[in-house]
């Protein structure tokens, strides 16, 4: 890939709580090159959305920082656009509208009027959202919700795009129609994106690598996988690629393996089934009391 | 003859139009049942009320019951129309008097005087409303700002909190002889546009019906949806911007949940006002007639008591028209 774009540099944030400060990341380092297609996987509750956050500018790290190309973040901005997980579109405004509110703020100063309606369509279209223009999200489903979402995202003209689980709360047929849409506005775009999935099909598919993260607390990166398969990719005939294949084995293999290691901190239970995975969700809940006694 | 010519008629309508049938059967069984429930109970309302009102004895006279009440209503009407058509009488005689004068010499001065008869029930109603439309307006003109700048920010509404909850729980007898006093000395001019009863009650219901506005825009904005302030962030919307487009439109359903108990308060408050104010509404009304204390005067408080029930439901049925018409969410139930 060219030059770097994005470099997270020993990444740490802490959140106060009321038994002290929690530390949800230890020391991410991450780079990122132009036009890149990054997916960060985890499980739950292990701090791949605060990493989103702190590259968004919503979240500061406590120590560490994002720098994109040569520059600090520390705010939100519209050249790092983020396409939420639930769509976060706003209810009382049409589609178009939704779009509007981005591109009148992002080029009120460089686009005229009637640029501005042609740019809006033209990122509908991206989307393949303009019959549903004037529509309100009541009244279209969850996928195309999110198509707006990411319209309104890729009207901001970003440097990086944010995607955080833009398609866990839609069904499996919608969300393969999804990606190849994103596969194919990635391809004509070369947006950098990072992406947040707790998919691995959805990871191997989309991304040019994948970082797969420790559980948390401190979570950290625990490896990165490299998936050199040759684009543009189908979802139909990745499924017999032998490459895919591997790269779906190694980040299953490290969701497992590393998923365990973290769970038991006595080495009783030694080989638990990867079949049978404990819950992600009493895992989340029991480890940080573990690691701040320990700290303590 | 007739019997089986029917039967046959339904019998070859029925495999034709049974569904038709069907619909229009329920659909009457469902007006039947909107329509008749509450009708059943106001009368069965109506059958109470006057058995026990007739038990009741006081020095006023017997309780009235429903009958006499109306009697009264017809009585209040009638009386309104009377002085209707002698003010209507005041002003004719007026202005042949002043035709006669020009007449004689057209250079003399004529005096035009308005008509200065008592106002009549239905006038105080009017009076009635139009003061506690200012009051409430003029609470939801303050209430709106602060509530939106206390949901906005932690530490005014931390800052403000405590005089909201002192104040809110405080009567509109306690605001009244501190408004009426306020109004005296602050208010004074030759020639008043409004009368200062006016004002001392309409301040009094601004002052009671604030909170709840407070209180219910405050918890509506600070409950926005935390993912579309982020999407705010996200686009860098100013401060203007954010509020227009984002705090506003969440905001409304509790908002207007808010403006309903205010105005609901401020019309009961608004009675209690204008009984010590004398402000020539409702509540003045009530009080001339206890005082007057006539054997009609249970009678005409009765009718009283039903117009400012029936109005306050107007009231507050006009802002839900309102907030139907202001509110994104056409789907959300409002009741």
């Amino acid at each position: 890939m060219s030059e770097q774009q994005l470099l997270l540099s020993q990444v740490s944030i802490e959140f106060p709580t009321d038994k002290g400060p929690f530390k949800a990341l230890d020391n991410v380092n991450l780079e990122m090159a132009k036009g890149e297609f990054v997916s960060l996987i985890g499980h739950s509750g292990c701090g791949k959305s605060t990493v989103l956050n702190i590259v968004a500018g919503l979240y500061q790290a406590t120590t560490g920082g994002v720098i994109l190309d040569g520059k600090e973040v520390t705010e939100p901005g519209p050249e790092r656009a983020v396409v939420f997980q639930n769509h976060s579109l706003l209810p009382w405004l049409t589609a178009y509208e939704n779009v509007e509110l981005a591109v009148k703020q992002v080029f009120k100063k460089s686009k005229s009027k009637a640029e501005m309606r042609e740019w809006i369509k033209h990122n509908l279209e991206l989307v393949h959202m303009e019959h549903a223009s004037d529509k309100l999200p009541s009244e279209i489903s969850g996928g195309m919700k999110q198509r707006v979402g990411i319209a309104r995202a890729l009207a901001m003209q970003p440097k990086v795009l944010l995607m955080d689980e833009p398609f866990g709360a839609l069904d499996a047929l919608t969300r393969a129609h999804l990606q190849d849409s994103v596969m194919e506005i990635h391809a004509n775009l070369g947006n950098t994106v990072i992406m947040i999935t707790h998919d691995v099909d959805e990871a191997v598919l989309l991304s040019d690598r994948i970082v797969m993260m420790t559980n948390g607390p401190a979570a950290t990166i625990g490896q990165i996988l490299n998936v050199n398969l040759p684009r543009p990719r189908n979802p139909v005939e990745m499924a017999d690629n032998a490459d895919y294949n591997h790269c779906r084995a190694e980040v299953l293999k490290f969701l497992y393996a590393r998923h365990q290691q973290v769970e038991k901190e006595s080495p009783s239970e030694e080989n638990a089934e990867p079949e049978t995975p404990v819950s992600d969700s009493t895992s989340a809940e029991i480890k940080p009391f573990k690691k701040r006694n320990r700290v303590a | 003859m007739t019997q089986a010519t029917t039967k046959t008629l339904t019998a070859s309508l029925l495999p034709v139009l049974p569904d038709s049938f069907e619909t229009v059967r329920l659909m009457f069984k469902g007006m039947l049942r909107s329509l008749a429930t509450p009708l059943l109970a106001f009368a069965l309302f109506l059958v109470v009320w006057n058995s026990l009102a007739a038990r009741v004895e006081t020095s006023l006279g017997q309780m009235p019951g429903p009958a006499q009440v109306w009697s009264q209503a017809m009585v209040l009407i009638d009386e309104h129309n009377a002085e209707r058509d002698k003010e209507a009488a005041f002003y004719t005689r007026q202005e042949e008097r002043n035709a006669e004068k020009l007449a004689a010499d057209p250079a003399a001065q004529v005096t035009i005087r308005p008509y200065t008869g008592k106002p009549t029930f239905v006038d105080q109603i009017f009076t009635s409303l139009i003061t506690v439309a200012t009051g409430f307006i003029l609470a939801s003109l303050i209430a709106i700002p602060v509530g939106i700048a206390c949901g906005l920010s932690s530490t005014l509404y931390s800052a403000l909190n405590p005089l909201i909850q002192i104040f809110k729980p405080v009567s509109p007898l306690a605001w009244l002889p501190i408004v009426t006093m306020v109004v005296s000395a602050v208010y004074v001019s030759d020639d008043p546009f409004f009368a200062k009863s006016f004002v001392t009650s309409a301040i009094t219901v601004t002052l009671c019906c604030l909170w709840p506005t407070i209180i219910n825009t405050t918890v509506g904005v600070a409950t926005i949806d935390k993912d579309l302030l982020n999407v705010s962030r996200v686009l860098r919307l100013g401060w203007m911007t954010q509020v227009m487009k984002i705090v506003l439109p969440s905001s409304i359903p509790m908002m207007f949940a808010g403006l309903r108990l205010s105005l609901g308060i401020g019309w009961m408050v608004l009675i209690a006002a204008e009984m010590l104010a004398q402000n020539p509404g409702l509540g003045k009304f009530v009080w001339d007639e206890f005082q007057n204390g006539s054997s009609n005067s249970l009678g005409r408080i009765m009718v009283a008591v039903f117009v400012i029930g029936f109005l306050g439901f107007l009231l507050d049925r006009l802002m839900l028209l309102l907030q139907r018409r202001v509110s994104w969410d056409k789907t959300a139930v409002i009741r």
